[in-house]
């Protein structure tokens, strides 16, 4: 299960960490929206693409929109 | 997969946008609330004198204050009418309490529409946690949302 970090938490894993950010929505709100240097990985997409596309030796830090 | 170290952003998008940071996409060049908010709107404390703001506010050539707490979280709003009473008075006794606010990340399109709708002549713009980010007047917001309509790109250039 991943770990549930707050805004803060986010900032300090990629600034120090250089944590992967990744939104899991649409590529339609993806391109409109999104945190800076986040990638996309819808989530039908996240388990087949996730190896190609990010380093696992450096955090991962998913997102979607809200709590929902 | 082995990935050992996943993390959840659980407030999301929606939290980021909100607390007004930046962002990138095509909305980001596009402009916000935030981005037309006047940051230099006078503040006041709840328990400071009407006479004491009405002065500060005069003096740097506004007709609005915003009360906030120590923290800058939004309590009311004075507006020209509410600067003219009492001199006497504690702000708190005398501001319009618990105006409506809106987030930093709404396009100026849509704060142009509703302040019109609403005759709403300024609107506090706050992160989601109420802190003050700074006042959005209407004329501001309805002469970018024309331009941005002249250019036919759905935004101004502020």
């Amino acid at each position: 299960m991943p770990q549930e970090i707050s805004r803060e938490e986010l900032r300090r894993l990629v600034a120090d960490e250089t944590a992967q950010l990744v939104e899991v929505l649409p590529a339609s709100e993806y391109r409109e929206d999104h945190l800076p240097g986040a990638l996309n990985l819808p989530l039908r997409r996240l388990e087949s693409d996730a190896r190609e596309v990010l380093t696992p030796a450096r955090p991962v830090i998913v997102y979607c929109w809200d709590t929902a | 997969m082995g990935f050992t170290r996943v993390y959840d952003y659980v407030a999301g998008k929606l939290d980021w946008l909100a607390a007004g940071l930046p962002t990138e996409g095509t909305n980001a060049m596009r402009p916000r609330a935030a981005d037309l908010a006047r940051k230099d709107v006078p503040t006041g404390r709840p328990d400071e004198h009407l006479e004491d703001v009405r002065a500060r506010v005069g003096a740097a050539g506004w007709d609005a204050c915003v009360v906030v707490n120590e923290a800058r979280v939004v309590l009311g709003l004075l507006r020209a009418a509410q600067l003219q009473g009492d001199p006497a008075a504690r702000l708190e006794a005398v501001m319009r309490p618990g105006p409506s606010t809106f987030r930093p990340f709404v396009s100026i399109e849509e704060m142009a529409r509703f302040m019109i709708e609403h005759t709403l002549e300024s609107s506090p713009i706050t992160t989601s946690d109420g802190r003050l980010v700074g006042l959005l007047r209407r004329d501001d917001a309805v002469r970018a949302a024309h331009r941005g309509q002249e250019r036919g790109g759905g935004g101004g250039d502020q």
